[in-house]
């Protein structure tokens, strides 16, 4: 029914005792759940809302068998959590910190690309499967259980784009926020690979922006790879040219980043784009539609 | 967070990295006196943060302390507009003037961040100067690129490698070579996202120099380097926009008529899309952050409302967790703290949205609702189309 987080996870929260993190706990688990520990260096030991706290997150494996964590520990510290759930061997984290400094999320991603543990974020929205296992800080209610995957770059404009699908009867199988910082874990590539081998996944909608070459790169990958119908949406084609600083960035990207640039390799690569972004739910309907007119799997679409 | 020429040479000296005598000047009198320390032929540059000011005009050559001192008056207060500046410019309020170099070689070296790799990666072209992004469109054979290892750092063999590529040979190869790792460690002490040195010339003398410098700090890190808050040159950034950084909120300005709050960037990147759908023209960006908390709001509106472009607000805000009555609050308030009469149109959306809605419209405010993001766009177009009616 999903990929990376359903019913049967068991989440660690790392940072549980902070403002917000507690806070999230608490509308997680309102959620359903299943937040088996917490995390605080200093306060192993204690219980909160019923929740035990741990020094480690080695400590609340032990114990408790978590093998997901979600992550709101504080910027300078933030790196070193990430560092620790992957020592700790988890499946997956999730980390929602906002502002780590860049050098130290070079060193993270790293070890963490190493090491067995997936990373989500950091800067992100989180993951939710719909009626299962919500795991960050959107808002749930929003959220239908269904078929189709979403993954995007940005935080509210996947929460407008989930309603959408919503409100036109559209439900969704795992939403993902990959995060806006640039240096992140999961990649759109990584995640569209999950839902082209999760069977209850049908199609998935990408919500991308300017700058970088990630959507081009994810466009490529979908000519190539993909089995289902994708729609997307890029945010920023009337965004005027930004200052910068230096050639660098120019250089790597060689120019790339641009909306324009980034819808016409999409259409090429038979995305459909929702050319507004009051229709981004339109834009999936339209895929969905498609489906088996113009196919380039026809084999594939057929077994369905 | 970026800083000028002469604050990055400042830094590069205390890593070892060699640079030209040099002397930053405020006034033209001590553009001419510095001049005159250099002996008269030397290089007046203007400082802003910017790359492409040779093309621009702000970059000279003088032979004698009276002419820098011309140069000098021509430039001050004069706005440079490159291709990295947006078309307004910036404007020049400090001169570095440096010592005129013969220069044998020049090449361009860079350590940048690749959100490809998720690394740092150092960039190196034998075709340093002005035109490096056209070399690296035609011809990008001749730039490399090094991908660098954090937890194996960069190694002298492949600073070597980068060297020998850029022709270097001898003792200038392993001068080189110093100065790369040199560079580097710069780039990780200083919290860097981009170093730049472009160009890093040979003297005819036969010596590494770095001729300009170029430096973006990590905005994440500024917590562990306490000096960086007073290197900002404030002259260089948009009045507004300084006001909307000290209280964290991402704004640009831009050159309509409709104001825009919006949480998130992406979601207020995509509101500005919409407003141009319906034909209306955005005054500026504003990301009040994902949370939307009631002192954001406020202070939102404010730097909003000190654009005198401004005729109109459109309020954006997918609430989230956040229930909408406790927004609506937010926005009523605000727009009575700061007397807003101009004509508001809010949409919203999150939990208690009947109860948010009911409480602007009984406001008092000139404001209108929103039911989704289309709806919203096109009563605000409306709205100023009728003068605000």
């Amino acid at each position: 029914m999903s990929i990376l987080i359903d019913k049967h996870s068991k989440i660690v929260v790392q940072g549980i005792t902070g403002r917000s993190g507690l806070f999230h706990t608490q509308q997680c688990r309102a959620y359903g759940t299943n937040i088996v520990a917490g995390v605080t260096p200093g306060k192993g030991g204690i219980h909160i809302d019923g929740i035990p706290v741990f020094n480690t997150v080695e400590e609340a494996v032990r114990y408790t068998k978590a093998n997901v964590s979600m992550i709101f520990v504080p910027p300078p510290a933030a790196a070193d959590a990430i560092l620790e759930a992957c020592a700790a061997e988890l499946d997956l984290a999730v980390c929602i910190t906002e502002g780590i400094p860049v050098r130290d999320m070079v060193l993270a991603r790293s070890v963490q690309e190493r090491s067995r543990t997936l990373l989500v974020g950091p800067n992100c929205p989180g993951v939710i499967t719909p009626g299962q296992c919500k795991l960050g800080i959107m808002p749930g209610y929003i959220h239908k259980p269904g078929k189709i995957g979403v993954v995007s770059r940005s935080g509210t404009l996947t929460y407008e784009a989930v309603k959408q699908l919503t409100d036109m009867g559209l439900g969704q199988s795992t939403c993902v926020g990959i995060g806006g910082d640039p240096i992140i874990g999961m990649k759109f590539i990584d995640v569209l690979e999950l839902f082209n081998n999760d069977p209850h996944t049908e199609a998935v909608f990408m919500i991308g922006e300017i700058g970088g070459g990630a959507e081009e790169e994810a466009a490529y990958w979908i000519k190539e790879n993909m089995k289902k119908p994708v729609a997307a949406f890029i945010a920023g084609v009337t965004a005027p040219p930004g200052k910068r600083m230096g050639h660098a960035g120019a250089i790597i990207t060689g120019g790339k980043g641009k909306a324009e640039d980034k819808i016409r390799t999409l259409n090429e690569c038979g995305v459909v784009v929702a050319e507004s972004p009051t229709r981004m739910g339109h834009a999936m309907k339209e895929a969905l539609k498609a489906t088996g007119k113009h196919t380039a799997h026809p084999a594939k679409k057929a077994k369905k | 967070m970026n800083i000028h020429e002469y604050q990055a040479k400042e830094i590069f000296s205390t890593f070892g990295i060699p640079v030209p005598r040099s002397r930053v000047a405020l006034t033209a009198d001590q553009v001419e006196r510095a001049a005159k320390e250099m002996g008269g032929h030397c290089v007046v540059k203007a400082q802003i943060y910017a790359g492409g000011r040779g093309k621009a005009g702000g970059v000279k050559i003088v032979h004698h302390p009276e002419q820098a001192n011309d140069v000098a008056k021509e430039l001050f207060g004069k706005k440079l507009v490159t291709p990295q500046t947006g078309p307004e410019g910036l404007k020049v309020r400090r001169i570095l003037v440096e010592e005129a170099v013969e220069i044998a070689r020049e090449f361009y070296l860079s350590i940048t961040l690749d959100r490809a790799t998720s690394r740092y990666c150092l960039i190196a072209s034998p075709e340093g100067g002005m035109d490096i992004e056209e070399v690296a469109h035609k011809s990008p054979e001749k730039i490399h690129v090094l991908t660098i290892d954090p937890l194996m750092g960069l190694r002298p063999y492949q600073a070597r490698k980068i060297a020998l590529a850029l022709g270097l040979t001898g003792v200038v190869c392993e001068d080189c070579v110093e100065l790369i790792l040199n560079l580097y460690r710069c780039c990780l002490d200083k919290d860097c996202y981009l170093v730049e040195i472009n160009p890093l010339v040979v003297t005819k003398a036969g010596w590494l120099l770095a001729m300009d410098g170029k430096m973006s700090f990590d905005d994440n890190a500024v917590y562990r380097h306490r000096e960086y808050p007073d290197m900002v040159d404030y002259s260089q950034l948009d009045p507004l926009e300084i006001n909307a950084g000290k209280y964290d909120l991402a704004y640009i300005k831009l050159e309509g008529s409709i104001g825009c709050m919006v949480n998130g960037a992406g979601l207020a990147m995509a509101t500005l899309d919409v407003l141009k759908e319906f034909g209306g023209e955005p005054a500026n960006f504003l990301d009040v952050g994902g949370g939307a908390t009631r002192e954001k709001v406020t202070e939102a509106f404010k730097i909003i409302l000190e654009d005198c472009d401004v005729r109109a607000v459109f309020v954006n805000i997918f609430g989230g967790i956040m229930r909408c009555d406790v927004i609506a609050q937010g926005i009523i308030e605000a727009a009575n703290e700061v007397q807003c009469h101009l004509p508001i149109v809010v949409r919203m959306d999150g939990s208690n949205v009947e109860e948010g809605k009911r409480l602007l419209m009984e406001s008092g405010l000139n404001v209108q609702v929103g039911d989704n993001l289309g709806d919203g766009a096109k009563r605000i177009v409306k709205m100023l189309g009728q003068g605000g009616k």
